[in-house]
């Protein structure tokens, strides 16, 4: 599916879902982000920032509304490649998978599931890793790596579809302040140098607020939308139960 | 022991089925399906018995009995309204359940039966021979021609989907290895005990290896050689193959936790 420069990368209208038998997680949403765009999305927990991203995503369907990714259906045939991190993007401890072998799985968007990887690929596979600063760690089993190295690890893999998006979901939980850092330099880097829409979910801010081009806050609606400079300051309070 | 044809057809089904057991069980095992061949042993036992019941080959019907099992139980799990593990349970008691009541409507209880579920090394005929030959063959096959596709679903079965792949093919897929493995192994380890042969030899593999590759590999070379092993020890000891090889590939358990504990603790002390 061909994807022109003005198609916007995620549409959202009039959006409504809600798990079986449950109450309505979000209603009525309306959304438009353009190609490019570094969108965070945030919200109390139990407000529908994860439910949104899946529903871009077309892990769930809307009850109401239409979601279009690129201007086609999520997740349809030929459409543009979507590289996503996880909120569980984690491993049983007891498997024993390296680095390159997880970034590995990441071209299976490119190539398909059957044979091996080409000459190419295993190429791409290595610039990865080293844009993310694991070439080094690259033959290492992923449980002896810390938090913040192995969420490397699982971004390299997303990285290596070539996405024209990366969704992040809660990708810096559990990891500490200064890899928090070191991971909104590289998604701000990922954004100038690739052109790469990013949409990045999370209970808090602190880190990439200042490389976030433009935030919402989801409360089972949007309750703001716009620059971070321009969030009322009793946002920032992390007690406030927004 | 090898001038003896019975042992000759015996080791030939052995290599096959020890080799191909741990393939198809890593990718259970790494999804935390382990007891996905237990559940399928139970619906092979139920085609066992109707074979029985019908007059045709056991072999045969459990082995769509089987596979019959690993759609039943994918469907329910990808349905989504049924947990994995509550899938699984219906499967696997309603496979026992229908199996004691056919084995009873046949009046089967015999040694015949007991072999099927323990397994033996005196049953393996030429023409099981070839139909482990054909099943293991294509089994292994796309296991190498899928592998990449099948491990990224095992790393990342959300994001596989999101990438556009075949998601619930790859997962049929391997419910239905598994079902073909059951088939083809229960002659020699019987339907009781083949999941454990499935299993054990990827936890032993898991304990000492350093890449997922690698504990593909092990676990082939561990279920191999539990099955050879097994085998011969069966044969010198007059004891059942079934419990012999499992014996052995629990005991490779035990022995990779303790060179894996033993490794680790070399690391420390170096650090």
């Amino acid at each position: 599916m061909p994807v022109t420069a003005d198609v916007p990368a995620v549409v959202l209208d009039g959006v409504s879902f809600a798990y079986r038998g449950g109450p309505c997680v979000l209603e009525d949403v309306s959304l438009e982000v353009e190609r490019g765009a570094f969108l965070g999305i945030a919200g109390p927990n139990g407000g529908g920032k994860t439910t949104l991203l899946r529903l871009v995503l077309g892990l769930e369907r809307p009850t109401a509304g239409r979601v279009r990714l690129f201007g086609g259906v999520p997740q349809s045939r030929g459409a543009p490649r979507v590289g996503y991190v996880s909120q569980r993007a984690q491993l049983a401890s007891a498997t024993p998978v390296t680095v390159r072998e997880v970034v590995e799985a990441g071209r299976l968007s490119v190539r398909g599931p059957f044979g091996p990887l080409r000459a190419e690929d295993r190429a791409v596979v290595a610039r990865t890793i080293e844009r993310v600063g694991l070439a080094d760690r690259a033959g290492a089993p992923l449980r002896t790596l810390s938090g913040g190295m192995q969420q490397r690890a699982f971004i390299a893999r997303a990285l290596a579809a070539e996405p024209s998006l990366l969704a992040l979901d809660e990708p810096t939980t559990g990891v500490d302040a200064e890899s928090q850092e070191s991971l909104a330099a590289l998604l701000a880097e990922l954004r100038t140098e690739l052109a790469v829409t990013i949409l990045y979910v999370s209970h808090e801010f602190g880190a990439v607020e200042h490389v976030v081009s433009r935030l919402l806050l989801v409360r089972g609606r949007i309750v703001f939308d716009g620059a971070p400079a321009d969030l009322p300051a009793v946002w920032h309070d992390p007690s406030h139960a927004h | 022991m090898l001038d003896l044809e019975f042992m000759r057809l015996a080791f030939a089904v052995g290599i096959v089925v020890g080799v191909l057991a741990p393939a198809v069980g890593f990718f259970l095992v790494e999804r935390q399906q382990s007891l996905v061949g237990d559940g399928l042993g139970h619906v092979a036992f139920a085609g066992v018995a109707a074979g029985y019941l019908l007059g045709i080959s056991p072999v045969l019907t459990a082995l769509c009995f089987a596979v019959v099992g690993a759609f039943a139980i994918e469907w329910l799990r990808s349905r989504g309204g049924t947990a994995g593990d509550q899938a699984l349970a219906l499967v696997f008691y309603t496979g026992i359940a229908l199996g004691i009541v056919l084995i009873s409507s046949a009046n089967r209880f015999d040694v015949g039966l007991f072999q099927f579920l323990f397994g033996s090394i005196l049953t393996v005929t030429r023409s099981d021979l070839l139909v482990v030959l054909a099943l293991g063959s294509v089994s292994l096959a796309a296991i190498a021609l899928l592998y990449r596709g099948l491990v990224a679903v095992v790393l990342d079965e959300e994001g596989s989907r999101v990438a556009g792949a075949p998601v619930a093919w790859l997962n049929t897929l391997v419910a239905v290895l598994a079902a073909l493995t059951v088939g083809i192994s229960m002659r020699i380890v019987g339907i009781l005990l083949i999941a454990a042969l499935m299993v054990l030899p990827v936890i032993a593999a898991q304990r000492v290896a350093w890449s997922l590759r690698s504990t593909m590999c092990l676990a082939a070379a561990i279920g191999l050689g539990s099955v050879l092993a097994g085998l011969t020890v069966a044969y010198y000891a007059d004891l059942p193959p079934g419990g012999t090889i499992v014996l052995i590939a629990a005991g490779a358990v035990v022995a990779a936790t303790i060179a894996g504990a033993a490794r680790g603790s070399a690391r420390g002390g170096a650090a």
